[in-house]
């Protein structure tokens, strides 16, 4: 058994809460300026490029590209042989959110209570998603989800009988739906399959991989490729102000699933697609 | 200059605070605009007091009339920073509340996302105008606030009413006084059917 010592791992996760909200991800950065290049528009145009220049003076002045700088999720990778020490995880892992979210300055938005909605003032606790994987790594990925394109993610349950088509207009209706609101161009999370909550997980891991790297499998990437380009045919644009560029990539995750099932859920980033990894 | 900073510099119009009636007048969906002057941060706990003092016939804690409020909730600002990472956000949210204050003299706000219908009637009604700002140019926004004051509602941290001093806000008019809706023509104008 690997040891792995807790301190190391709220070390690491205070890091990279803030280094992905100050340092926008080459990947992302390489889809703003093909965008760039894309956008007829004038409006857009011009919107993309403060977007560029937005994140070029956060990573050079080492302050966040966003305001809004998210509510910490954190995806573990915990390798069946590593043993953690010196204490509880989770802990460690809640205990780098607060370090790294109050020495960054990065904005608390967490509120303790979905009712009460009083803010714990230190964006604790963390969305946490573990996966026992094989080794003896342990590999933490930090991405901080703002709530303009959070709030415009849905989930549907569809029937077998709607299959890929159903799948693919359910998709596309989303991002019409959410127009503005989550800041195109954005980059569009699909998960299929599982059971509900599969598939919703699945849509956020979508948004972990670089953006507009596509599906190993070739017919998955496929359908990204062509659900791309009818979101592109929507219009909206960036900040959906009207243009040719509404989403930088789709990125699907799949899953097998029940013989009545086919849930779908479209999990909505905005242009920062932010998330930073580490292995220890 | 680069090509998309000179076609930005060619098509801007300058509007300094408070606005007038008719400088909301000439404004329309599309025109870029920087704002210079005193503008208004006040996002949802604050619109909400705002409403209930509107509610009650009260005074509220500044003068609204000529106003520009912008939704925004700020970083906290790093030692020597007038401000942190000050984009704008999801306007709709604050949607119930700003008929009333268009009502009472608001004329412009700055925000990003869709408004209600009652919101776009009232700008019609009364003479007001929406911007949009670059969401999640938080970095690039703070750039153009001066200065930042808390002049209300201490209590609300983040939420508090500030008083923001800005030169040349980038934004862009979404809504104007004539039922403009930019969201709506520029998606019509690119979409391919």
């Amino acid at each position: 058994m690997r040891e792995v010592d807790v301190a190391q791992v709220a070390e690491a996760v205070a890091r990279l809460c803030q280094e992905a909200n100050m340092d926008l991800g080459e990947d992302a950065f390489a889809a703003l300026e093909r965008a760039l290049e894309q956008e007829e528009s004038p409006v857009g145009k011009d919107i993309i490029g403060q977007l560029i220049e937005n994140a070029r003076l956060a990573r050079k002045e080492w302050v966040p590209m966003c305001q809004d700088t998210g509510v910490a999720v954190v995806l573990v990778d915990v390798g069946q042989d590593v043993h953690v020490v010196g204490g509880s995880l989770e802990d460690a892992i809640n205990a780098g959110v607060r370090k790294g979210y109050k020495e960054g300055y990065l904005r608390k938005s967490v509120v303790g209570d979905p009712f009460e909605r009083k803010n714990t003032g230190d964006n604790a606790p963390a969305v946490i998603h573990y996966r026992v994987v094989p080794g003896d790594k342990l590999k933490i990925t930090v991405l901080p989800k703002g709530a303009g394109s959070e709030n415009m993610s849905a989930l549907k349950m569809l029937t077998p009988a709607d299959g890929l088509e159903g799948v693919m207009d359910f998709v596309v209706q989303v991002v019409d739906e959410a127009g503005s609101n989550p800041c195109p161009p954005i980059i569009v999370g699909v998960g299929v399959g599982g059971t509900m909550e599969q598939a919703a997980l699945l849509a956020k891991r979508a948004l972990a991989r670089p953006v507009g790297q596509p599906h190993p499998r070739p017919e998955i990437a496929g359908i990204e490729e062509k659900l791309l380009e009818r979101i592109n045919r929507l219009g909206i644009g960036p900040q959906g102000l009207g243009g040719r560029v509404t989403a930088l990539a789709v990125h699907m995750e799949v899953y097998p699933t029940h013989i009545a099932c086919l849930p779908v859920a479209v999990n909505l980033q905005c242009h920062a697609a932010r998330h930073k990894e580490a292995v220890l | 200059m680069t090509p998309a900073e000179e076609e930005r510099a060619v098509s801007l119009k300058q509007v300094t605070t408070p606005l007038t009636d008719e400088v909301v007048s000439g404004l329309r969906a599309g025109d870029r605009v920087l704002i210079s002057g005193y503008i208004y941060a006040a996002r949802d706990a604050a619109h909400k007091r705002l409403y209930d003092l509107l509610q009650k016939g009260e005074e509220l804690p500044f003068d609204v009339r000529g106003a520009v409020v912008y939704y925004v909730g700020p970083t906290p600002p790093k030692p020597g920073q007038v401000i942190g990472s000050a984009g704008p956000t999801t306007s709709g949210r604050m949607d119930p509340y700003t008929p009333a204050l268009i009502r009472a003299g608001l004329k412009g706000m700055i925000g990003k996302g869709l408004r209600s219908e009652a919101v776009k009637q009232a700008m019609r009604e009364y003479g007001a105008v929406y911007f949009a700002a670059v969401g999640g140019a938080g970095a690039l926004i703070a750039r153009s606030i001066v200065d930042s004051e808390v002049v209300a509602y201490e209590d609300l941290g983040a939420e508090a009413i500030r008083r923001l001093r800005v030169e040349n806000f980038p934004v862009v008019v979404v809504n104007d006084r004539y039922g403009g809706d930019l969201y709506e023509e520029g998606k019509i104008r690119y979409r391919l059917e």
